[in-house]
């Protein structure tokens, strides 16, 4: 294939075999979710080379249902950034502009279905980063209540906030790879028994959509505002009723959030030693000062930062002040949206503050990349299920909708985006 | 204020080595970001966390392993079926 | 300072591997002791990236009823953290273990002390966590060094028990992980005789001293061994007006001695915090449904009541499960008799051949026949014991085992009357007359080499009470 966005890290493909519901078409793989014998590298130099000798659970589920698995595509290394910048192996380009960022961290399978290299692919969501680089490239992707989806075999950075999730053109395609993909697995303790029928029908009228006033605040671009406000607009012309709500813990949010996943991401990434996979540790030298120089030369610079971020707040002395606090955050953030989503069936915003930035726009500061991510982790925070669908551009690019829902309500959040989708 | 000698404590305690070039810049943008993070000390940490989720378990039940070869595929010159790794002593 | 002003505080951590077939956090099996290298493992316990942990439900049920036998609270609700390390045996630099929120707190051992007296030891704490892999030492100084790992063992249930700086000498220490090990076998959770079951951390100080940790002592006798040194080391070094540093030491089982970690090792800062991949556990309520069984000291005392056996013989006894068992099935021959014989005969012999219990428990029939031959007077107690001897070595080797009736028949052990030897004691006699002088000069006990040259040349057939009333009588007393 012409890989012109650089969207993949190995363009293997695997036929499928069988008569499922995803027989013949082919779905492209975020390569932090492991792929047997396919190299698993999460765009880390750490991870070159590795061949996982187990499929994830995901990727069984897609074997099952007759796919085939069309190459492993582009991210920010362990998916730990906004832009797909922090790929060591280069940005993937936006297919609306090629001087753009996809948006991240599933930038790649973002660009692949963008690009029309494939229909569907799979991403990863840890604090947006499948509803980020759908809104930016102009595509449909969900991010799945915590849970709904199995983990096992998603190479973990902030195991308590992400799950995999679909991204495709449209709402139908993210409603199929969906139904392949949600229910229990046994293998992660995490997973609850929530099957998806893949019943998608457009159904708004009726609904009470939450307005939040936080979504609409400082830092948000004017015309991407105007443009997600046309599309709520749009929702009450088919006969939803618009209201406003507020969510007051959300100033905790991206501290929460980044403490948090920090914390987490400096424990997981702790593993890569070079010892069971990964570059060649100096096996004479005393083991700290050969992990030492291992992971000097295997990591990036955003995850060196965040790994060492999550070290220091994780250490003696700072735990009650960072990672405590930051949990008894999370609580309040995911009470402010049940309360909201009792009276409200959804609530909606822009799914990004901005629309697509240049290449290297975002990278020089990296409070101001993370500052990206305040109208997606939220639904991180409080586990929710949240849906970025396409509304216009902006600037000449796209811009996305973003829809929440109510806890495991992925199927009446589907049949809404796909109300919208069809009326646009 | 987080103090470059910080820094380079917390890189040793997570065995990444930084240059002194990135030293500097990372004790700056240290200092930002947890001035960034200040917000959470106004918290007041009042009651238990909720559990969503409690006594998740597995029968005892043996499943099968992966074999030796897949063990040992991704590992650099293992030795009559050990996994090799620096020294220790 | 006087010797006995330095009083000596120790508190134990003591890991034993639970008995289950599965590993912790994985179906791996745990039967991997006869098994090659990294045969055992999978994803999870390989630490591959994207595996999640599963938490074993029995390893949590044998827990709990470690801590219900202890006597120890059960909290309502306990969590796994991960403790952050580097480490060639640690597959995900983190081990899974419990902070905070542990399985279980306090409860207590009842040990003797000393002097023999009744003592309470209070726990700490109980919880369970997962063992890391194995490591071999390689190379030299020319080719350069470096690690073998195996990962076999990597994920095996472990149950730490903390116990409060109670213990106040290297015996008593012994004594408790002894009572430990008995508690945890008779609740069938813990197999003792696996290579590397039970790993004892030591605390130990003098009083007015800092504090020195000893770590991964894998023997009974490596635990007492270990804090006899570190006393040894610290009481002269206070001697020579030296202060105990606060550190971590390792102990060399081979030389008996400790030596200092290195300060890397030491300073690690663990950056305990929630396993996010666990939720937490509420089984405060399962302690209800556990039915414990006779533990040891209830069976020590039902030894003492059923079986009218001495407090020694019943500790001894009790001690551990598979003796306490053959107890049971060889007291019909005699409640008395099989104790003495038993406790103070087989265990010596057993140790001294290095030969398991397990090894005579499917004989343990021929071992009633023993017994029984000296019941009934039909073989002495010297050639019982040489009974038992040969019979043990005829176990433990190669070739075909002989029956005690028939190691007594083929060496002609029978007890034979005394009559029967009137010929060789009147030998003895008269080739010894200065024992027979010094015995008329009244020096006690000289009869009894007598007595001995008669048994040595009757081959212990002969019944010694009754050769000495046959000395008296042809002497004339």
């Amino acid at each position: 294939m012409n890989d012109k966005y650089n969207a993949y890290l190995n363009t293997t493909e695997i036929p499928g075999t069988g008569s499922g519901i995803l027989a013949g078409i082919r779905v492209s793989i975020k390569d932090n979710i492991s792929t047997k014998d396919i190299e698993t590298t999460c765009a880390s130099k750490i991870l070159k080379g590795y061949i996982p000798p187990y499929d994830a659970h995901a990727v069984t589920l897609l074997k099952n249902a007759g796919a085939s698995i069309a190459g492993k595509t582009n991210m920010d290394e362990f998916g730990m950034g906004s832009t797909t910048e922090n790929s060591a192996f280069g940005p993937a380009l936006n297919p609306h502009d090629t001087t753009r960022v996809t948006g991240g961290s599933s930038g790649g399978s973002a660009a692949a279905v963008a690009g029309g290299l494939v229909s569907m692919a799979l991403g990863s969501d840890t604090g947006g980063s499948i509803r980020c680089p759908a809104a930016w490239c102009g595509i449909v992707g969900l991010k799945p209540s915590y849970g709904r989806v199995s983990r096992f075999g998603l190479i973990a950075y902030a195991n308590s906030f992400e799950q995999i999730g679909p991204l495709a053109a449209n709402v139908r395609d993210v409603a199929k790879l969906f139904s392949v993909i949600a229910g229990h697995d046994k293998k992660d303790s995490t997973s609850v028994s929530k099957p998806y029928d893949g019943k998608v029908i457009p159904d708004i009228r009726g609904k009470t959509i939450g307005i939040p006033r936080e979504y609409f605040g400082e830092g948000v671009d004017r015309d991407v505002a105007a443009k997600v406000r046309e599309a709520i607009t749009k929702l009450e012309e088919l006969g939803a009723a618009a209201v406003e709500v507020s969510l007051p813990s959300m100033k905790y949010a991206l501290p929460a959030y980044y403490v948090t996943c920090t914390c987490e991401a400096s424990s997981n990434l702790d593993r890569f030693d070079g010892v069971r996979y990964g570059p060649e540790p100096e096996m004479n030298l005393p083991w700290h000062d050969a992990y030492t120089k291992v992971r000097e030369a295997g990591f990036g610079q955003e995850v060196k930062r965040r790994i060492l971020l999550g070290t220091f707040a994780l250490s003696a002395g700072y735990y009650g002040k960072y990672y405590v606090k930051a949990q008894h955050a999370r609580q309040l953030i995911a009470k402010d949206f049940a309360s909201a989503l009792k009276t409200c069936d959804f609530l909606a915003g822009p799914t990004m503050p901005n629309v697509a930035p240049k290449i290297g726009e975002l990278t020089s500061d990296p409070l101001l990349m993370y500052q990206a991510d305040i109208l997606t982790v939220p639904v991180n925070i409080a586990g929710i299920p949240a849906i970025s669908v396409p509304c216009g551009t902006a600037h000449g690019m796209p811009v996305g909708l973003q829809l929440m829902g109510r806890m495991f309500g992925e199927e009446s959040l589907l049949n809404a985006a796909l109300a919208f989708e069809e009326a646009v | 204020m987080v103090k470059e000698s910080d820094v380079l404590h917390i890189a040793e305690l997570a065995d990444i080595g930084i240059s002194s070039s990135e030293l500097g810049k990372f004790t700056e943008q240290f200092n930002a970001i947890l001035e960034y993070f200040d917000i959470l000390d106004t918290l007041e940490v009042t009651g238990p966390l909720e559990r969503p989720l409690v006594n998740i378990f597995r029968e005892d039940e043996v499943t099968p392993c992966i074999s030796q070869e897949d063990a040992l595929r991704n590992s650099h010159n293992p030795e009559d079926g050990y996994i090799r790794a620096p020294k220790v002593v | 300072m006087a010797d006995e002003e330095y009083i000596v505080v120790i508190g134990l951590e003591v890991h034993c591997q639970l008995d289950t077939s599965s590993k912790l956090f994985c179906g791996c099996s745990a039967d991997f002791r006869a098994d090659a290298p990294n045969t055992h493992v999978c994803p999870v316990c390989l630490g591959l990236p994207g595996a999640l942990p599963v938490l074993n439900k029995k390893a949590i049920e044998y827990a709990l009823k470690v801590a219900k036998a202890l006597n120890c609270k059960i909290p309502q609700e306990a969590e796994f953290c991960r403790k952050n390390y580097f480490y060639p045996d640690l597959v995900k630099a983190y081990q899974i273990t419990m902070g905070d929120n542990p399985l279980a707190l306090g409860g207590y051992i009842e040990i003797e002390d000393d002097a023999g007296n009744p003592k309470v030891v209070n726990l700490t704490r109980i919880h369970v966590e997962e063992d890391p892999g194995r490591l071999i030492h390689m190379g030299n100084k020319e080719r350069g060094h470096y690690t073998l790992v195996d990962y076999n063992r990597s994920g095996i249930p472990l149950i730490e028990m903390v116990t409060e700086p109670e213990l106040c000498s290297p015996k008593e220490a012994r004594r408790l992980l002894n009572k430990l090990r008995a508690t945890l076998e008779y609740l069938d959770v813990f197999d003792p005789d696996k290579e590397g079951s039970i790993r004892v951390d030591a605390n130990i100080s003098i009083k007015g001293h800092e504090r020195v940790e000893i770590k991964n002592i894998s023997s009974y006798k490596g635990v007492e061994k270990a804090l006899t040194f570190e006393i040894t080391r610290q009481k002269n070094l206070i001697r020579r007006g030296g202060s105990i540093a606060r550190e971590t030491r390792h102990f060399q089982e081979g030389k008996g001695t400790t030596t200092s970690a290195r300060s890397k090792e030491t300073a690690t800062d663990y950056r305990y915090f929630p396993e996010p991949d666990l939720p937490v556990i509420r089984v405060s309520d399962w302690m209800d449904n556990i039915v414990l069984p006779e533990l040891p000291d209830a069976r020590r005392d039902r030894f003492m009541n059923q079986y009218g056996i001495a407090v020694n013989h019943a500790r001894t006894l009790t001690g551990d499960l598979h003796l306490a068992e053959f107890y049971e099935l060889i007291a019909p021959v005699g409640s008395q008799i099989a104790a003495s014989w038993i406790a103070d005969i087989l265990i010596g012999e057993l140790n001294y051949r290095d030969m398991p219990l397990s090894k005579i428990i499917s004989h343990a029939g021929q071992f009633k026949d023993l017994l029984v031959l000296v019941r009934d007077q039909q073989i002495t107690d010297k050639a019982g014991i040489d009974v038992l001897r040969v019979w043990l070595d005829s176990l433990s080797g190669t070739g075909s085992p002989e029956t005690p009736g028939q190691i007594v028949a083929r060496l002609g052990l029978t007890r034979e009357s005394g009559e029967s030897f009137r010929g060789i004691v009147e030998k003895i006699l008269t080739n010894n007359p200065q024992a027979i002088a010094d015995h008329k000069a009244g020096k006690k006990g000289a009869l009894n080499f007598i007595v001995g040259q008669v048994m040595k040349e009757t081959k212990g057939k002969s019944d010694p009470r009754e050769i000495h009333a046959m000395i008296s009588e042809i002497l004339g007393e």
